[in-house]
Order: structure tokens, then C-alpha cells, then sequence
């Protein structure tokens, strides 16, 4: 299988109160086409890190990040804009869904950005909210919703513009152990049934469990086990 | 779902809020409304001036009188076209308080000369065959619901006794820039009377009113008409309507200035507000930005989102504040003595600028929260704690 992710060399660090912190130092990983990898790390290991410059929301202070050849370390900030529209389906830890849509505008909302037409976009939006099981559910707005039916709402976000990858920081990190395993089982589903390739952060070992393949970082680096 | 319905959605997010800023911002239209039809209703006097026509009064003071035998000479300069003159009679009807201007004229001649107070051919026939007849304007005649025969009884002040009037005609403003507020009586009534009973004070005129055919050579025809009277008794000082009226708003320029700036100032109080309120949002918002810009919304996204909701706000605010400030203006006009502000009324420029106040608002109370939703980065907005 191809490399769909390549990090080549990358290192990253932030300025804080005048301090220099060193996140990430000269890191290299590729990430094949469907697969299903996951990150594991103590907090402020920079995982989370790694993902948001693999997800285009984070430039690498060096190294390249090229994604499907293109290589978004070098991109302008619109042009990064328009490629995560594009390219990249985003799953935070606590959904981040808008409050004053519904679970249908929710998930309409980065298909505005497309040049489909009202009923394409009905036509995406509800296969998205089906695939994650919450059709019926589409008039709700996200109080209205639990935790776990919250993320499921983002997924559905989140592949509705059917992304080259999907991201997760911490997807299940504020669920109950049930919508964990829910919340799991579906990206499990779009690695398999949909072929996404899917990359999540996570604490948790048995949603590393879940995945192909687990690395793991610590202190910036890459390491074999924790 | 359209962009507009997202504009929507988060300006309804807090209603409270939005609701009071709303409110605050069609308060402060109707405000600057109301002030700037103050300051236009103080310059109704100037906007009114005809440009043919000239005012020659006493160069010492507007207060001093002029000799009646002025008039054939002025009629006589090249380029004037008819001469008239008035004479402030002031006077107490029914009270002190009831105030408006009342004038001695030269009946045979002021409407002409005054083409803006239209009166009918009868009645100005009338007026002018009966010397103790005069006119009133259609505001004065409302106000104390006079008619045509009425007789008006005025208790003279600068000229002393019982004088009455019979009512012969009721003028109509001929716009909404006219005063409707004037009444009108012969100058020689007055005359005869004061040279039976004071003849030192008879044979004055208050001011001349020229009409000219050329306005451009109003300039030249009023020194011509000053030259005239050089180094006589009665030194006179020509200048058109509207450098006239403008002599008597210059004593009362510190007030429309304040006037003026006060306007703004509220414009300027309710840009803060404004402008607190989408601060406030934006920075509730800070997470939802960064989500919108991790999903591919581009900085022009985010700036038609936040302006967006700024002007609408704004432009509600506005739209409630000028369908407020009819009535309320209609409303003043009512409640303010037809006689202080003859002329009240919403000028198309005050709706302009009070739409156009609303717009500027709303543009400018957005420009601090769209440059901190642009400088914010996606991951320092994820981890802003609001």
C-alpha cells in the first residue's frame, strides 16, 4: 500500500511567556492508504500536535508534511483553508457541533463551501446522518442530543464531503464506555466499509486497540513503547 | 442552510442582548433623528431664502427703521423688479405666549413678491381693498381655528392701543419649507394711526424686500442700493435672503453646534455599544471559529459572518429606530409651539444620514471582532477558555 501521510523530519515548538518549547523533534511517519492508526502519549507529549499538522490546522516550524503528494507544509493559509475543506474530516474530543444549528445544518455546514446544490446537499447530508445512525434525529438541535449521539453528529461532519482522512483527538474522550464502543465501531466502520484512512489521538488503550497499528510519542519523539 | 440563516441564528443566540442592543440602537436613531430635525428646523428660515430676492434693512441694526421714501428710489435701480417692504408689529394675541410673527406690509405688493404663500385671487382682492384686513397663515388659522371674517383683536407693545383685524384670507404654505405661521395686515393702516397718535414714529419701514430679475448680479444691485443711501440718516446694508437669515442663526451658532455635535456623539456612544456586544459574541465564539476554519471557512468567510451579524443588528436597530422617528417626529411637531419651530419636519437627508449612521455602526463595531477571529490560530482558538 501506498503512503497516503508522509512527515518527513518534522520538528515543532511553541513560544510561551517568552520560553521556547520544543513539541515535536524531527519526526518521521508515514501513514498507508486505509489504514487505521493510532496515537498514544502522556499529556504534552505532542501528539495532538502531530495530528493538527497532519489534519493542516498546525505548520511544522521544519520538515515537510505531504498528504496524497501534496505537500501542505508549504501551503498559504487560504490555500490550507480550501485543502482541509477538501481533504480532511476533523473529530474533536467534545464534538465542537454549532449550538444554534440543528444536527442537519450541522453537518450541512462544510458542504456550503462546495458548489452543490440544495438537494445535492440534502442528498449528502442524509446519507452521512445515516451512516451514523441518526436520520431521524436531523431536526435535533445539539442540546437535544446526548454526548454520544453529539459525536456521532460530528463523524457525520466529518465524512460528509467524503475527506481523503479522517482525524480524531481524543474522539471519545468525554463518552461513556457505551458511546465509546459505538463511537469506535463506526470509525472502525469507515476504515473497512469505506476505505477512509483513519488517524486518531487517544489516552485510552482500548480504543488504541481498535486500530491497525499504534505509535507512540513521547517528549516529541517517536518511540516503540511507552 | 444559507449563510444569511447562520447570520440570523447567532444574532438571535443571546435574544436578551440582541434585544437591548436593538433597542439602544433605534433609541440613539431616533435621538439623532430628532436633533438633526432640530438643526434642519433652525435653518428652515435659510433653506427657505429665494435667491431673487434681496433684504434691505438699517446698516446700524435690523431694529432701526428705514424711511418709507427709500421706495420708489430702490424700485428705480436697473434690474429690480419689484420693491415691497414689512414692518415687525409683534403685538400680544390672547397671551404672551402665543407667539408668532406678525407684520405690517404693503398689501399691494408682499404676496407677489412672496409667491410661496399662496392665497386666492379673491381673497387677496379683498385683503387688499380693506385697510384694516390682514392674512394668516393656514398654521395660525388651525391653531386657533380662525376663519375668513373672524376678527382678531392684538394688544399693541412697540405700538400701543387696541388694534383689530379682520381675517380676509387664510394662505397656504405653498411646501413643507414655507411658514405657515404668519399673519399679515396693512402697513398704512398702521401708518394713519401713527401719525394721528405718534407722527415721529410714522413714515418707517422695517425692511425692504427687493425681487430681482438676475440673481447673479444681487451682489452689484445691493451695493448699488447701499451707495445710494451713503452718508444719509439711514445708512442701509442690501444682501440677499439668505446672507440675511443666516445673520440671525450666527447668534445662535454655539447651540447648533453643540446641537450638531451632540448628534454624533450618540452615534458614536452607540458604536461602543454596538461594537461591545459583537466583541462579547466573538469572543464567545472563539472555539466555533476555529472549528469553522479547521471545516475550510476562509478568512472572507468569517468577515461576512461577524460583519454580517454586526450590520444586521445594526440595520434592525435602525430600521426599528426610523419607523419610530415618524411619529415621534410627528409627534414633537405637535407637542413644540407651531410659532418656536414654524417649519418641523423629517428632512429626506436626516433619514439618509440617520440609515446611513446605522450602516457605518455596523460596519465599524465589527472591524475589532473580525480582526481578533482572523488572528486567532485554529489551535489557540481550540484551546481559548471563554
Amino acid at each position: 500500500m501506498p503512503s497516503i501521510i508522509r512527515i518527513q523530519d518534522v520538528s515543532k515548538s511553541y513560544t510561551r511567556d517568552s520560553f521556547e518549547i520544543p513539541v515535536l523533534n524531527n519526526i518521521t511517519l508515514n501513514i498507508e492508504e486505509g489504514e487505521f492508526l493510532a496515537l498514544m502519549g502522556p499529556s504534552g507529549s505532542g501528539k495532538t500536535t502531530l495530528l493538527n499538522l497532519i489534519a493542516g490546522i498546525d505548520k511544522p516550524d521544519s520538515g515537510k508534511v505531504i498528504i496524497a503528494d501534496t505537500e501542505i507544509s508549504a501551503l498559504n493559509e487560504s490555500a490550507l483553508a480550501k485543502w482541509r475543506a477538501n481533504n480532511v474530516g476533523f473529530i474533536f474530543q467534545f464534538y465542537n457541533l454549532i449550538p444554534v444549528l440543528t444536527a442537519y445544518e450541522n453537518v450541512e455546514l462544510p458542504l456550503l463551501l462546495t458548489h452543490l446544490n440544495k438537494a445535492e446537499r440534502r442528498k449528502h447530508v442524509e446519507t452521512a446522518l445515516e451512516i451514523v445512525g441518526l436520520k431521524d434525529r436531523m431536526a435535533h438541535y445539539p442540546k437535544q442530543l446526548s454526548g454520544g449521539q453529539e459525536q456521532r453528529v460530528a463523524i457525520a461532519r466529518a465524512i460528509v464531503t467524503d475527506p481523503l482522512i479522517i482525524v480524531g483527538d481524543e474522539p471519545t474522550g468525554d463518552l461513556d464506555k457505551n458511546s465509546a464502543e459505538e463511537i469506535l465501531t463506526l470509525m472502525e466502520r469507515l476504515n473497512k466499509e469505506f476505505k477512509k484512512t483513519v488517524l486518531i489521538v487517544t489516552h485510552d488503550p482500548h480504543a488504541a486497540d481498535r486500530a491497525h497499528r499504534t505509535r507512540y510519542i513521547d517528549k516529541g519523539d517517536l518511540v516503540e513503547a511507552l | 442552510m444559507k449563510v444569511f440563516k447562520l447570520i440570523f441564528k447567532n444574532s438571535l443566540r443571546h435574544k436578551l442582548r440582541t434585544f437591548l442592543t436593538i433597542l439602544g440602537i433605534s433609541i440613539a436613531v431616533v435621538a439623532f433623528g430628532i436633533l438633526r430635525t432640530v438643526v434642519t428646523a433652525w435653518h428652515a428660515g435659510v433653506d427657505a431664502s429665494a435667491a431673487n430676492r434681496l433684504i434691505t434693512r438699517q446698516a446700524v441694526s435690523f431694529i432701526f427703521p428705514l424711511p418709507y421714501t427709500y421706495r420708489e428710489k430702490i424700485a428705480n435701480i436697473p434690474g429690480v423688479d419689484q420693491v415691497t417692504f414689512a414692518n415687525w408689529f409683534q403685538g400680544v394675541y390672547i397671551d404672551k405666549n402665543q407667539f408668532f410673527p406678525r407684520l405690517a406690509v404693503e398689501a399691494e405688493t408682499f404676496i407677489d413678491v412672496y409667491p410661496e404663500y399662496l392665497v386666492s385671487k379673491n381673497e387677496l382682492n379683498t385683503f387688499k381693498k380693506e385697510r384694516n384686513s390682514c392674512i394668516v397663515g393656514a398654521d395660525i388659522a388651525k391653531q386657533y381655528n380662525l376663519k375668513i371674517g373672524d376678527l382678531m383683536t392684538i394688544e399693541g407693545d412697540i405700538y400701543p392701543g387696541d388694534w383689530q383685524f379682520i381675517i380676509r384670507g387664510i394662505y397656504k404654505p405653498r411646501d413643507k419649507t414655507t411658514d405657515g405661521t404668519g399673519m399679515f395686515f396693512h402697513w398704512n393702516y398702521l401708518n394713519e394711526k401713527l401719525e394721528k397718535d405718534s407722527p415721529a414714529r410714522a413714515g418707517d419701514v422695517g425692511w425692504y424686500i427687493i425681487r430681482i430679475s438676475n440673481p447673479e448680479k444681487s451682489a452689484e444691485i445691493s451695493n448699488e442700493i447701499d451707495a445710494l443711501f451713503k452718508n444719509s440718516n439711514a445708512e442701509t446694508k442690501t444682501e440677499t435672503e439668505r446672507a440675511f437669515q443666516q445673520g440671525f442663526l450666527a447668534s445662535t451658532s454655539a447651540i447648533i453646534t453643540a446641537m450638531n455635535f451632540m448628534s454624533f456623539v450618540i452615534i458614536g456612544i452607540i458604536m461602543l455599544v454596538l461594537g461591545n456586544t459583537m466583541i462579547m459574541a466573538a469572543r464567545e465564539r472563539t472555539r466555533e471559529y476555529a472549528v469553522m476554519k479547521t471545516l475550510g471557512f476562509s478568512a472572507k468567510h468569517l468577515v461576512g459572518l461577524i460583519l454580517g451579524e454586526s450590520v444586521f443588528i445594526s440595520m434592525l436597530g435602525g430600521g426599528v429606530g426610523l419607523f419610530l422617528l415618524f411619529p415621534v417626529v410627528e409627534g414633537f411637531a405637535q407637542v413644540i409651539p407651531k410659532n418656536f419651530f414654524p417649519i418641523f419636519n423629517l428632512e429626506p437627508i436626516t433619514v439618509i444620514l440617520a440609515v446611513s449612521s446605522a450602516l457605518l455602526i455596523g460596519i465599524v463595531s465589527s472591524i475589532f471582532p473580525i480582526q481578533r477571529a482572523l488572528r486567532t490560530k485554529i489551535v489557540d482558538g481550540f484551546r481559548f477558555v471563554g
